[in-house]
């Protein structure tokens, strides 16, 4: 194990939301089986904003899937407050790498679609407030095919915070839109995380994207994907990118990363 | 072409010509006659040029009618009738009230034919594509059934439900079963796992999520494979009535040969089949211009 290795670490003021216990992941496909995950620790606290970063195809968006309920873990247990993660659940919201959001319903309808068990004035208020929050006032009514990259990024973010959840798992959510869009969305995810202090686990393969983002970046090694090491980003919001002590905590991360590759 | 902010613009944005609302009309209707899919409107060309873009097909059918009419006149043996012969053949069945009955009793078979179909290949090729297990069990079977052509049941469909209607019906309804099940498989098998997924993590049962993700997300799918089944379904009608049925346009077409050689009939029905197999094309083609359907049709 690295000395730098540092399971287990929270704020000490935050309860904790997740815990990740020895997962291990095998996928067998074709006779073949392949290690993805190896013995992964990671415990989150209620709020806090993590980064998974990593190497493309190291595992973390399966570290990720496995936290949502999508895939089962091979070995270990995952709990969400508590208690063993079984399943997808409308708490905790997946935003999807790929395009997610419905094709065939308005920007209205994406919004609401998670909304079905509220009566409608309520349903019709909630929409409306998370239109306006994501500054998409205009396009009530518009398919996501007429949309824009970024605007459908916005939309799949509103559909998710529409039904309030406890946390939020992004798969490398703003990967596909450019890079000035990109800079505009990860300011307004803070600003929503700032607002509304969910537990957000980002994954990503952007070392700056991690380091201006997260309360502590998660740093993965290649596959199979065990934890390197995880830095606390501690620099308040909004961060000066150019503070010695910012650059500091993102070579260090830099380094880790190419150790990573050289394993 | 987008707008700054990414849009893309709307039929509502772009300006009605500069036309009165009769010409319009016509101009739209040329426009779908024509039957390809690109739209020659372009409203800051003069209205005499776009007429003449416009006439462009019906000028091309008039020069090929006139064609066929002074070929055949000029022609010793009579290969053909003339154009002017089968226009005088649609007239006698007119006169004698055949026209309507013939076209009724053709439709009459492939509305039934075709509606079992989809009634009962849709929902059960969207339960085998949605289980693997299935799948595996019913794909050989629906591989080995495929390749043989409807009209080879001929026989059995006579042999089950005699000389009428019935035996129309069912080679019919298996021409478009088949292809039906295929697309209805391949549809829900193609549905990409984030809407899925998306849809179990917003808590939606299973009932739930076959109306609220996985119907509506193969929608566009099976509108095509409708399309291309009810052409099938037109296609058949025409041969299970030449050879099961005394009535409707392919007995039109056989008994028009065998009671006296009247080749103006048999063209006759030749060129209604035609132009009702567009109608039936331009009228299921409509339903790709519906909204909530056509995500999957514009570029992306």
């Amino acid at each position: 194990m690295l000395p730098l290795m540092k399971p287990f670490v929270t704020p000490a003021a935050l309860a904790t939301k997740l815990r990740v216990e020895h997962v291990n992941m095998v996928f067998n496909r074709d006779g073949d089986s392949t290690h993805v995950l190896n013995d992964i620790n990671l415990e989150v606290g209620d709020g806090e904003f993590v980064c998974l970063l990593g190497p493309s195809g190291c595992g973390k968006s399966t570290l990720l899937s496995t936290m949502a309920g999508f895939l089962s873990p091979t070995g270990g247990d995952i709990r969400i407050d508590g208690e063993v993660v079984r399943g997808p659940d409308p708490r905790r919201i997946f935003v999807f790498q790929e395009r997610g959001v419905f094709p065939w319903l308005t920007v209205e309808g994406n919004i609401g679609f998670g909304l079905f068990k509220l009566p409608r004035a309520e349903r019709e208020r909630r929409i409306a407030y998370y239109v306006k929050m994501v500054g998409l006032e205009g396009f009530e009514k518009t398919y996501p095919p007429e949309l824009s990259g970024g605007m459908k990024q916005r939309l799949e973010v509103a559909r998710a915070l529409a039904v309030n959840p406890d946390m939020l798992f992004l798969d490398e959510p703003f990967g596909a839109l450019d890079s000035i869009t990109r800079l505009i969305m990860r300011g307004e995810l803070l600003r929503i995380w700032e607002a509304e202090r969910k537990t957000i686990i980002f994954v990503t393969h952007d070392i700056d994207e991690a380091v201006q983002l997260a309360d502590r970046v998660v740093v993965m090694s290649a596959r199979p994907a065990t934890i390197q090491q995880i830095v606390t980003i501690d620099v308040p919001h909004p961060r000066d990118i150019s503070s010695p002590h910012y650059l500091e905590l993102r070579d260090g991360i830099l380094k880790q990363i190419g150790l990573a590759h050289k394993l | 072409m987008k707008y700054a902010d990414g849009r893309i613009p709307r039929r509502r944005d772009i300006p009605r010509p500069p036309i009165g609302h009769l010409r319009y009309t016509f101009f739209t209707l040329l426009d779908r006659l024509s039957l390809t899919n690109i739209k020659i409107l372009d409203v800051n060309r003069p209205s005499i040029s776009n007429l003449l873009v416009r006439l462009r097909p019906v000028a091309f059918i008039t020069l090929f009618l006139t064609i066929w009419q002074f070929a055949i006149s000029r022609h010793p043996v009579h290969l053909l009738p003339t154009p002017v012969e089968v226009v005088g053949g649609i007239g006698d069945l007119v006169q004698h009230g055949l026209l309507l009955k013939y076209v009724v009793a053709s439709l009459f078979r492939v509305t039934w034919g075709y509606v079992l179909a989809v009634v009962l290949a849709i929902p059960l090729g969207l339960a085998i594509g949605w289980s693997r297990r299935a799948e595996m069990a019913f794909n050989p079977l629906i591989q080995i059934l495929r390749p043989i052509s409807p009209l080879a049941w001929i026989p059995i469909a006579i042999l089950w439900f005699g000389v009428g209607d019935l035996a129309a019906i069912f080679l019919i309804f298996l021409g478009c079963f088949l292809p039906l099940l295929l697309t209805a498989i391949n549809a829900v098998q193609s549905i990409p796992a984030v809407y899925i997924n998306a849809g179990r993590n917003f808590g939606l049962g299973s009932v739930e999520l076959v109306y609220r993700v996985l119907y509506p997300a193969v929608v566009p799918q099976l509108i095509v494979g409708l399309r291309i089944t009810l052409g099938i379904a037109w296609l058949v009608v025409v041969a299970a009535e030449m050879i099961a049925v005394n009535s409707g346009l392919g007995f039109l077409i056989v008994d028009a040969r065998n009671a006296g050689n009247r080749y103006d009939l048999v063209v006759a029905g030749m060129v209604l089949i035609g132009i009702i197999g567009l109608l039936l094309d331009m009228g299921i083609r409509s339903l790709e211009k519906v909204k909530s359907f056509r995500w999957s049709y514009s570029e992306d």
